[in-house]
């Protein structure tokens, strides 16, 4: 283990951090303010590569018989009702979104359909 | 280069609404073009603060030390950068390539580690930008009561990152065994007693393991003023071999990080016991910028 033997100092550039530790602060932490330039991180390929290796760590730690997070919700309920009620937002976001193209879509559509 | 008084890093006290001494050339050049060369990429936002950054880790995604923009009581630490790179197409593109993520996704942190040697700042999600000096200013705006909320909350403090990774890989328990030698008699039942007591052993290592994640984010909890679990880390990412069984966060007073970082060593087990916990930090307190929000709607 390696640790700041005093008080911290700011660790070197990435002194101890592995990419992980980054990419999930500067990704998914940090607070999301819409600039002018509008990215949804969450529709960026990559990220879902990258949520899919996570889901199979989860499932290696099971196997493994480690699940402490799961059946002690005074542990962790605060958290997981977070990340419950974010990725709700996330997905109602994405739902609106579909909707809002679906009518195009339909559109689209019957105009194909007239046309043949 | 330290000295030079037009580092743009400096605080000045006649900042107010400007962005600080800093030349303003290159601010100027572009703004009556029909799209800006260049955006402004905003890392972290902050209360105005005394002292320089470090030098090292102080240089943004252009080379150069970050600017501070002041606008009414807040600082925008803010970078110009490409549009060629940071417009919304470009930047998707950027987004797709890992190595590219992973660059910008170090600066980032760098800056704002940085600026945890001066000020609490609170970090902004990667790839907040904005088209001008302008647009830093309206997203100060937008987000003054958030901003202010969260500053407020968590200033003095800072976030230690804490992992626990069990070891158990099997192929490592499993070559001390010697293959049963077929002149041996006996040799096969032994080597299979071997075996079994390895894989006893594993999940004994499992469940000391679990016990340790429990014990070690529960006390930690106690010692913070908040903690948040994140989710585990892949080793393809990481880097590290073994599982990630835990992997939090906390947020401790800058000035309670010695007693905290003793009870995360107090907590930890030997070595070679196949659990090994990780400490990372201090960070810029990332996974609690939410924390004025809820409170406020709490």
């Amino acid at each position: 283990m390696s640790t700041a033997a005093r008080m911290p100092d700011p660790y070197g550039s990435g002194g101890g951090a592995n990419l992980a530790d980054i990419l999930e602060r500067v990704l998914d932490k940090g607070v999301v303010i819409a600039g002018d330039i509008k990215i949804n991180l969450l529709d960026i390929e990559l990220l879902t590569i990258k949520l899919r290796l996570i889901v199979a760590s989860v499932d290696k730690a099971k196997e493994m018989g480690i699940d402490w997070w799961e059946d002690d919700p005074s542990l962790s309920s605060g958290a997981r009702r977070r990340e419950i009620a974010e990725e709700n937002e996330r997905l109602k976001r994405r739902i609106a979104d579909l909707e809002a193209a679906a009518p195009e879509l339909e559109r689209a559509k019957d105009g194909q359909a007239e046309q043949a | 280069m330290t000295g030079d008084p037009n580092l743009p890093n400096r605080t000045s006290s006649t900042g107010q609404g400007g962005p600080g001494p800093g030349p303003l050339g290159p601010d100027e050049t572009f703004q009556d073009v029909s799209g800006p060369a260049e955006l402004r990429y905003v890392y972290a936002v902050t209360r105005p603060f005394e002292g320089v950054l470090p030098e090292e880790g102080g240089r943004g995604l252009d080379g150069e030390p970050p600017r501070l923009l002041h606008h009414e009581g807040l600082v925008a630490v803010v970078s110009p950068v490409p549009a060629a790179d940071f417009d919304e197409a470009p930047l998707k593109a950027h987004l797709e390539d890992l190595d590219w993520l992973a660059g910008t996704a170090r600066t980032h942190q760098a800056v704002v580690t940085a600026l945890t040697a001066v000020t609490t700042p609170l970090p902004l999600r990667l790839a907040t930008l904005c088209r001008d000096d302008d647009g830093v200013r309206r997203l100060l705006e937008d987000g003054r009561a958030r901003f202010v909320r969260a500053l407020e909350r968590l200033d003095g403090r800072v976030e230690w990152g804490v992992k626990v990774y069990a070891e158990a890989a099997p192929k490592k328990a499993a070559a001390p065994v010697a293959p049963p030698s077929p002149d041996k008699p006996g040799a096969g039942r032994s080597y299979l007693q071997q075996r079994l007591a390895q894989k006893r052993s594993r999940e004994t290592e499992s469940r000391n393991a679990d016990a340790l994640c429990r014990t070690l984010h529960t006390e930690l909890s106690q010692k913070a003023e908040a903690a948040q679990l994140h989710r585990l880390q892949d080793g393809r990412i990481s880097g590290r071999t073994g599982q990630n069984v835990l992997n939090a966060a906390y947020l401790v007073p800058r000035a309670d990080s010695e007693a905290f970082v003793e009870q995360v060593q107090a907590l930890s087990p030997e070595e070679g016991g196949g659990v090994t916990v990780e400490l990372t930090g201090p960070w810029a307190p990332y996974s609690f910028t939410g924390i004025g929000d809820e409170e406020g709607t709490a």
